[in-house]
């Protein structure tokens, strides 16, 4: 029972020897057994990687944003000097960055309303059909789930193709619509508007599953008694599903929150790698600054905001829920 | 909306009931095609000859079966150097943090230790950290261990990425295993690895093949790091499908199949795990 013998399985065979001297004080009960070192010995590989290269760069990361550091920083020709919070003046002064911010915000708030109606609305829905149509939409849901972001975008770049496009040739066979030849991305709105229709695309799958699941742990009698007294579905809905299924839908919410605001591949390969000003959204924006304009600092500076606004946002967006959860 | 019945709705005349059920299958067929219609029409355009890609009066329904487009995506560009590089990362990731993260996750999930509380909510708080955010950083930091561009650096990057997800799921699995039988074992003589080899380890593989494929899935698919810690000669999968668009945008037929290669092995494999990796987070979620 030494804590060699349960560290290295690999290398060390179960030696024969280990077993007996260990025998006479473990009274049966294997918990703690092997020495308090045991646990730690197990833990210090994942531990190792996770400090390396989560924690440290996490550090350097507000360290990064005090500092100056550009081209001749990174190849080590001038030391990194310490400026205090003049990248954070520079990047808090500069009008376009809190329009990227707002923009990041209404792309991501309108991505998230999107997501969950949608995928409360399929929800409900499935609930509501025979059970080969629930097959037929549970594979699609599933397959679109399990596709790379990368691949999507790329689909979704054909489909909204300005001359080739199904989307165009589709639209324009409506009465009065000519869009063929018509480009979705030649304005910012527009052009967003298409990219959130991806990220939804792309977030429905994950919501509709999990709360299908949830709509199991709704009791039928519930919703059968509130029935019975007289609410109409929509009064079932708010009044029984809707408080059953709150800490799912909080949960939903808090990592759509997180994932909208995170978006880059769909935004930098829809606009082939160099997003106009208009499609800039935070995490673009920072990485422009880093990589285009060798500014590591003040891009770091714009992730550190980030972070801070999305931690400010799922904590605002928290405590509301728990508020309400209070009143009712 | 608050007049209108709920379906299959007590006290129905029955052959009300009959439309609307008819009624929510017409609606759930409309939400299968429109969410489908992303996947069919990239299988449709990567089978389809190339000039009917590019019909200004396209057809819905498929034109002929050809594999010229998939020829045609793997000359454009180097295809199996890529696919090669993202195998040989995502595997490496996989093996290695499976090795790693069962170890800790045996830690947290079978030894009762002072500081174990902290470690669980460091592993869950590493999750929650935006990983775009952190680029910046991991590339000055494998920049100054001489492993930018190279297969390791970025293999120890996904390794973090995969870590926590792993331990988490793994312990989740861990837990639901009753220790009595690990306990049964060792009183008929066997060592602690012993058990845990013998009756914890088998019982423990599916799970540990679900988190793997999972794990590999994560690896597979990402792009921005694949994109920023490698050269272009070195470039992955993804980045490879990501440069297509830009280069030959025009040549969609081509770049579906391109896109199709990437993602059916994907679909495939997630659509064997899901079922398995959705019971893994959920099990053990209310156990210590």
């Amino acid at each position: 029972m030494s804590a060699a013998d349960t560290t290295t399985p690999v290398k060390v065979p179960p030696p024969r020897q280990a077993p007996p001297p260990a025998a006479p004080r473990q009274p049966g009960r294997p918990r703690g057994t092997g020495g308090a070192a045991t646990p730690w010995l197990l833990l210090v590989p994942c531990l190792l990687v996770l400090v390396l290269v989560m924690a440290y760069p996490l550090v350097r990361l507000v360290t990064l944003s005090f500092q100056k550091f550009g081209q001749p920083q990174l190849w080590g020709f001038q030391d990194a000097e310490w400026v205090g919070f003049a990248n954070f003046r520079a990047v808090l002064g500069d009008g376009e960055f809190w329009q990227v911010v707002l923009r990041t915000l209404v792309f991501a708030a309108g991505s998230v309303i999107c997501t969950m109606v949608l995928g409360m609305a399929i929800a409900l829905l499935l609930q509501r059909v025979s059970p080969w149509v629930k097959t037929l939409v549970n594979v699609v849901l599933v397959a679109s789930w399990g596709m790379p972001v990368i691949v999507a975008t790329t689909v979704f770049k054909w489909l909204f193709d300005s001359d080739y496009g199904i989307l165009n040739a589709l639209l324009s066979k409506l009465p009065g619509v000519h869009l063929i030849g018509h480009n979705w991305f030649a304005s910012g709105p527009e052009g967003l508007a298409v990219i959130m229709l991806l990220v939804v695309w792309g977030a429905v799958p994950f919501v509709v599953i999990t709360l299908l699941a949830g709509l199991t742990q709704v009791p039928k009698e519930l919703e059968e008694a509130a029935r019975l007294d007289g609410a109409g579905a929509w009064g079932v809905f708010r009044y029984v599903t809707l408080p059953v299924l709150k800490p799912v839908v909080v949960m939903l919410t808090t990592l759509s929150v997180i994932w909208d605001m995170g978006v880059f591949p769909q935004v930098f390969v829809m606009r082939g790698g160099h997003p106009e000003a208009e499609f800039q959204v935070l995490n673009t924006y920072s990485y422009d600054r880093a990589f285009q304009v060798n500014d590591y600092a003040q891009g770091s500076a714009i992730a550190l905001l980030t972070v801070v606004l999305l931690l400010g946002v799922v904590a605002v967006y928290m405590r509301q829920m728990l508020k309400i959860g209070d009143v009712e | 909306m608050s007049s209108t019945s709920s379906a299959g709705g007590a006290g129905l005349p029955r052959g009300r009931r009959r439309t609307t059920k008819a009624g929510w299958n017409l609606l759930g067929l409309i939400v299968f095609v429109v969410l489908g219609f992303p996947l069919y029409w990239m299988l449709d355009t990567a089978f389809k000859p190339a000039k009917d890609a590019i019909d200004p009066d396209p057809s819905l329904l498929p034109t002929g079966v050809t594999l010229a487009n998939f020829r045609r995506a793997l000359d454009i560009a180097d295809f199996w150097g890529p696919v090669g590089r993202s195998l040989v990362v995502s595997l490496s990731v996989v093996v290695i943090g499976m090795v790693i993260g069962l170890l800790a996750a045996l830690a947290i999930s079978r030894f009762a230790f002072r500081g174990r509380k902290t470690v669980i909510v460091g592993i869950l708080a590493v999750q929650m950290i935006p990983l775009v955010a952190m680029i910046i950083p991991i590339f000055l930091l494998l920049n100054d261990l001489g492993q930018y561009d190279k297969l390791t650096g970025l293999i120890i990057t996904y390794l973090t990425f995969i870590l926590p997800f792993t331990v988490w799921t793994l312990r989740g699995f861990i837990v639901n295993i009753p220790r009595e039988l690990e306990e049964a074992a060792m009183v008929d003589g066997c060592s602690r690895t012993g058990a845990f080899l013998r009756v914890v380890f088998p019982l423990l593989a599916p799970g540990m093949v679900a988190t793997s494929v999972y794990g590999f899935i994560q690896a597979w698919n990402e792009y921005l790091y694949a994109l920023m810690l490698m050269s272009q000669e070195h470039q992955t999968a993804t980045v490879w499908l990501g440069n297509f668009t830009t280069k030959h945008g025009t040549e969609y037929a081509p770049m579906m199949a391109g896109a199709t290669m990437m993602a059916v092995p994907i679909v495939v494999l997630f659509l064997l795990v899901q079922r398995k990796m959705a019971a893994g987070l959920t099990a053990g979620a209310v156990k210590g």
